[in-house]
């Protein structure tokens, strides 16, 4: 383990970095499990089917991966209508969700990566843009573009979701959906609809998480697997549904990630999130910022 | 039917079990046999926490390969005979759970669930890294030939996993007719309530934890063997979580008659799907029925019989009235 | 009987906050053995969190509950019910799959049997229809609650409550949508459990129940006790009027 300055410091931008990108993966989370409640442990798998469906388009047209995800996100969006009409019909409203509404989801997720698996076969997929590659050079600290610029557009997405939901009335329904669906009713806004809503577009921000990731790194089928711990880890860690206690909690799971990556060895790395997670349920569940 | 009375019958429909591999003369049936009868294990002991209780995890896998593990560890250090290494990863697997259970089951179900996927990653981890075990290189455990009386090992293990096995549907007879199985259902059904009833919930939870972790682990113990080279990826591998939960929640969850003919008929299944056609196709079958059943028959194949017989929809859960037995005394 | 042996229920400033709300503030009450209390308040005034506290299914942040000379900061629910301490929930919570008769056995064989001698299947078996007579459901012995109406599912409530064996029973609202010979039915049958020794404190808004059981009348408004005593001294006084009858 050699410790230098250098090392220090660029593994905490990385980790910076890194961490705003988890946080536009999380965010899908902090909306069906933070605000709705729902154990949705396949939004990793929608993530990957995001990354596939942006590779093709770009190996096929040339589009940048994140000009795709933006055109995708209304499909994105439907499936996450669609399915939360399935999971409200078949458990939510039979009391059944903590046992078979977990094994649904948990089902989505294996049938999808197995899906992609016949599809595409376990070979890694990367795409091409014109950043891809370049590197800039800030005194003796690194910033790849292919991770500033998911970075920076993470960041916006966060943003813009964190307005949606604090400024609009569909957001602040949203956000009420959750505490108190008896007081909407008494509004003339059906619940039902709400978070029918509010869980599309938790699986919209899938679409454009994909693509982050896929400039970001090479994927393949089994890559979700080990977001499903930091995507809930961040999640807790955060508040449960709060976004700037999701961004906070991100980035110091990316740094800690990247300063075990970088002084320890990468097969280290996935015990990093899963431990954090483990620890934050044994020992404060509420979150940092907890609610 | 008393409980002596039906270890009897099963040790008896064993024994036919093991016969008729036998005179089949071809191996095969004992190795495709095993792997069946390793999944009864995992899917009873996953539905004593998960279908009695209540409570989902998703990490089978690191339970059963903490016994797998332990054997290696053994290994390496003492050879012992397998009833003693079976021994020894249920113990180990067990604390494990109970540990588990301590961290996490104060919290919602929803979080242990989490936890125990969690759980599983890092233990995976902690495996990679330790050298002693082989870490990712994988371990190479020497199987004997043959043992006597028996013939080629594989039939020994075989035997080893169908006790197992009957001893894990025993066991969950057992809690199902006991006080504890329906203080497991009042957990299932309302944790505030069962505990202002009077049922020690946190209690009962790690119980059923640490039975069901030991099970698990009891399961892997001999897998080493079994398999000859071990591997991580193997050992964690996915298909276990997903199984252990899908032949529960396939075959029915209120009993112990679930998860064995969930067990029975998808592991069968799968024997033969991945024989003919790819496991990919066979993982994707099981992932389709698990989703599948859990929309439509969300209480199984038992479910569906018992609607099937008596022309009603069971309740939420059906349950048995226990039986007092000749005493009048409720065990 | 000494004074302090007479008490069966000491609250001692307790005090209760959900985030910035403060539900319970500073709420001391005392219940002597074999008093019927009724609690009376509007809604949202704190009654079911005060009983929460109590019955240990919330935790205080200050103050204390003392029951039967046991200090109980810290019990867990289960251990509160083992003490003595027994609540029906203002929602009824039945264990949706199990029958009624074993609903009520789950009391028996973890609550009453944790005190004591062993009983046989027999005797379990007896006593679950027993309780179910008390309350009208034996014909319903081997259903299932989801059969059951709300008031069926109330009076269910009740009697698991009952078959707990509690010193003190704490009825949260339990004759909510009962008819008036009902509601004359469950009192009669507090009142005879009230003549067995059990302590009662009831929880409601029909106030002709409340006011014909009780011996003595405790008012909570917005997390406080406001008035506490004779029920015809507490209901004239103006405080309560304006506060919840002024309506």
């Amino acid at each position: 383990m050699v410790f230098s300055f250098d090392l220090l410091i660029n593994a905490i931008v990385s980790g910076i970095l890194i961490g705003a990108f988890y946080a536009a993966v999380t965010a899908g989370v902090s909306m069906s499990f933070g605000i709705l409640d729902i154990v949705n442990i396949a939004h990793p798998a929608f993530i990957i089917v995001g990354s596939y469906i942006a590779y093709i388009v770009n190996i096929h047209l040339g589009l940048d991966p994140i000009i795709v995800a933006i055109i995708a996100t209304p499909a994105f969006y439907a499936l996450g209508a669609g399915i939360y009409q399935i999971y409200y019909v078949s458990f939510e409203k039979r009391g059944q969700e903590s046992l078979r509404g977990l094994a649904f989801f948990f089902g989505l997720l294996f049938i999808t990566e197995v899906l992609l698996i016949l599809v595409f076969g376990v070979d890694y997929r990367y795409v091409e843009a014109p950043y891809i590659g370049m590197t800039w050079h800030i005194g003796f600290v690194d910033v790849p573009l292919r991770i500033l610029v998911p970075c920076l557009v993470s960041l916006a997405m966060v943003a813009l979701l964190q307005l949606l939901l604090t400024r609009t009335f569909v957001g602040r329904a949203i956000m009420a959906v959750a505490q108190d669906q008896l007081a909407l009713k008494l509004m003339a806004v059906d619940p039902i609809r709400i978070k029918r809503i509010a869980f599309g577009i938790s699986i919209a921000t899938a679409s454009l998480a994909g693509a982050f990731l896929i400039i970001i790194q090479p994927v393949e089928p089994s890559v979700g697997r080990e977001y499903i711990g930091r995507v809930f880890a961040i999640c807790v860690l955060g508040g449960m549904g709060s976004l700037p206690g999701t961004l906070v909690a991100a980035m110091l799971v990316g740094i800690v990630e990247s300063l075990t990556s970088t002084f320890y060895g990468p097969s280290w790395a996935p015990a990093v999130s899963f431990g954090f997670l483990l620890l934050t349920l044994a020992v404060r569940p509420a979150g940092l910022l907890g609610r | 039917m008393r409980s002596d009375l039906f270890l009897l019958v099963c040790l008896i429909v064993g024994a036919a079990i093991f016969g008729a591999a036998f005179a089949l003369g071809n191996d095969y049936y004992f190795f495709a046999g095993y792997v069946v009868l390793q999944y009864v294990v995992l899917s009873t002991a996953w539905n004593i926490l998960g279908g009695y209780c209540g409570y989902v995890n998703f990490g089978s896998a690191a339970f059963f390969a903490l016994g797998a593990y332990s054997t290696v560890a053994m290994y390496k250090l003492a050879p012992l005979p397998i009833p003693v290494l079976v021994i020894i990863g249920g113990i180990v697997s067990g604390i494990v759970g109970l540990c588990m259970g301590y961290l996490t089951l104060r919290l919602r179900g929803a979080f242990f669930a989490i936890a125990t996927l969690a759980l599983a990653v890092v233990l995976q981890t902690f495996v990679v890294n330790w050298g002693f075990v082989g870490g990712s290189r994988g371990a190479y455990i020497i199987r004997p030939e043959a043992i006597w009386p028996f013939g080629a090992y594989i039939r020994y293990l075989f035997l080893i996993m169908m006790l197992l096995a009957i001893g894990a549907i025993t066991v969950a007879r057992l809690i199902e007719r006991s006080r504890l199985g329906y203080g497991f259902a009042t957990i299932r059904d309302d944790e505030l309530a069962a505990e202002a009833s009077g049922v020690p919930t946190l209690r009962l939870k790690l119980i059923a934890t640490t039975i069901s972790g030991a099970l698990m682990g009891m399961a892997g113990a001999p897998f080493p063997y079994y398999i000859g080279f071990l591997q991580p990826s193997s050992a964690f591998g996915l298909d276990y979580a997903v199984n252990s939960i899908a032949m529960p929640l396939i075959g029915g969850t209120t009993s112990w008659v679930g998860p064995l003919i969930g067990a029975i008929l998808l592991g069968s299944l799968q024997q033969i799907a991945t024989v003919t056609i790819s496991s990919a196709v066979n993982l994707l079958i099981v992932g389709l029925l698990l989703v599948g059943f859990v929309i439509v028959a969300p209480n199984g194949i038992i479910g569906l019989v018992h609607k099937y017989i008596q022309h009603r929809p069971v309740g939420g859960v059906g349950r048995r009235r226990v039986e007092a037995d000749a005493t009048g005394h409720v065990p | 009987m000494t004074a302090a042996a007479a008490e069966l229920l000491a609250v001692d400033n307790l005090g209760k906050r959900f985030g910035g709300f403060v539900a319970l503030d500073n709420i001391s009450l005392s219940v002597r053995r074999g008093e019927r209390v009724g609690l009376i308040g509007p809604n949202g005034s704190g009654k079911s969190t005060l009983v929460n506290c109590i019955c240990g299914t919330l935790q205080n942040e200050a103050g204390s509950v003392t029951f039967d000379g046991h200090p109980l900061n810290g019990a867990s629910a289960h251990q509160r019910t083992r003490r003595g301490l027994s609540r029906t929930f203002q929602l009824p919570r039945p264990f949706a799959s199990l029958s009624l008769a074993d609903n009520l056995r789950i009391p028996l064989v973890y609550t009453v049997a944790s005190r004591g001698a062993r009983q046989s299947g027999q005797a379990i078996e007896g006593r679950c229809v027993e309780l179910l007579r008390e309350v009208g459901l034996d014909a319903k012995a081997k259903n299932l609650p989801r059969d059951l109406t709300q008031v069926e599912m109330r009076k269910l409530e009740l009697a698991r409550a009952m078959a707990a064996e509690p010193k003190l029973l704490i009825a949260d609202e339990s004759m909510a949508g009962l008819t008036h010979s009902e509601v004359e039915e469950i009192l009669a049958l507090l009142m005879r459990l009230n003549a067995q020794g059990v302590t009662i404190i009831l929880i409601e808004h029909i106030m002709r129940a409340v006011m014909s059981f009780s011996q003595r009348l405790v008012v909570l408004v917005s997390g406080r006790k406001i008035a506490d005593g004779d029920p015809n001294v507490v209901v004239r006084d103006p405080e309560v009027e304006r506060a919840y009858l002024g309506q």
